[in-house]
């Protein structure tokens, strides 16, 4: 008997937040993440049958995406992708004249050990998320996530704002008690 | 005691404000009343450490994610493939 199942069914609630965040970690523009992770999620409902049930859903869904952002760099790197290299003319007089490849600017750049805390810290906050009441997790992440404005939510989920707040209130102890749980301890 | 009312504020009103705060929303004179009872209401400052932390994990967590919109349309997409398979 496998130690885990499908539910595709669930997909999208349970995961498509923590897939589109993996994802714009790594390719940094919010239509290829969203494209991602759709043609994600459409693989791996054809390729369900390949699941052993060793790896949880989302491992599993993960693995399938790491494949898909591979693909995509794959895609962009070929031929017509090296052409498009940016170019920089570099100012300093010791180089003046010498055209170089644009040089990252590094002032984003994260340590390895950074990128792998705040990927942890961001998995322990989604899961955190998905045991919470449906109504609790949307407020949740428009408001905490997303930072919208209270009158936005109140418009787009036609609550008061104090609903928004009571659900608010509701949603963050129980996210703190879980993160005490999960992180924090 | 109109005046009690006016500075002095119920536990629930501390955690009320102080949710507020994590997002900027709470006025100067609301702070000024969480501040006052957070002084001497243990279970006040026990709500502001541990809601503080919350906000903190959040915001160096530097997590995105699908606006509603957006994850509606991949729901409706999502499912007409469902049932495509199905088919």
């Amino acid at each position: 008997m496998p130690k885990h199942q499908l539910d595709p069914n669930t997909w999208i609630d349970r995961y498509s937040d923590y897939l589109y965040n993996f994802t714009i970690t790594r390719v940094n523009d919010r239509e290829i993440a969203k494209d991602l992770v759709q043609d994600t999620f459409f693989a791996s409902l054809k390729s369900m049958k390949n699941f052993k049930g060793e790896a949880s859903e989302r491992t599993w869904l993960v693995s399938i995406l790491k494949r898909k952002i591979i693909d995509y760099y794959r895609k962009i790197n070929s031929k017509k992708g090296k052409a498009e290299v940016r170019m920089d003319f570099k100012s300093d007089d010791d180089d003046e004249g010498n055209w170089l490849e644009e040089r990252v600017a590094d002032s984003q750049y994260k340590t390895a050990e950074e990128t792998l805390i705040n990927e942890e810290l961001g998995e322990a906050i989604f899961d955190c998320l998905n045991k919470l009441p449906e109504k609790q997790a949307t407020v949740f992440r428009m408001k905490t996530i997303e930072g919208l404005e209270t009158e936005t939510i109140c418009n787009e989920l036609n609550i008061t704002a104090s609903n928004l707040w009571v659900i608010v209130h509701r949603a963050r102890i129980a996210m703190a008690e879980c993160m005490e749980k999960n992180w924090f301890k | 005691m109109k005046n009690k009312s006016f500075l002095f504020i119920s536990c629930d009103e501390a955690k009320h404000i102080c949710d507020k705060a994590q997002y900027n929303e709470a006025t100067p004179w609301e702070k000024l009343k969480l501040n006052l009872r957070y002084l001497w209401c243990q279970i006040t400052r026990a709500y502001v450490k541990r809601n503080k932390k919350l906000s903190k994990a959040v915001e160096s967590s530097k997590i995105t994610c699908l606006k509603n919109s957006e994850k509606e349309q991949l729901k409706n997409l999502f499912r007409e493939e469902l049932e495509n398979q199905h088919h």
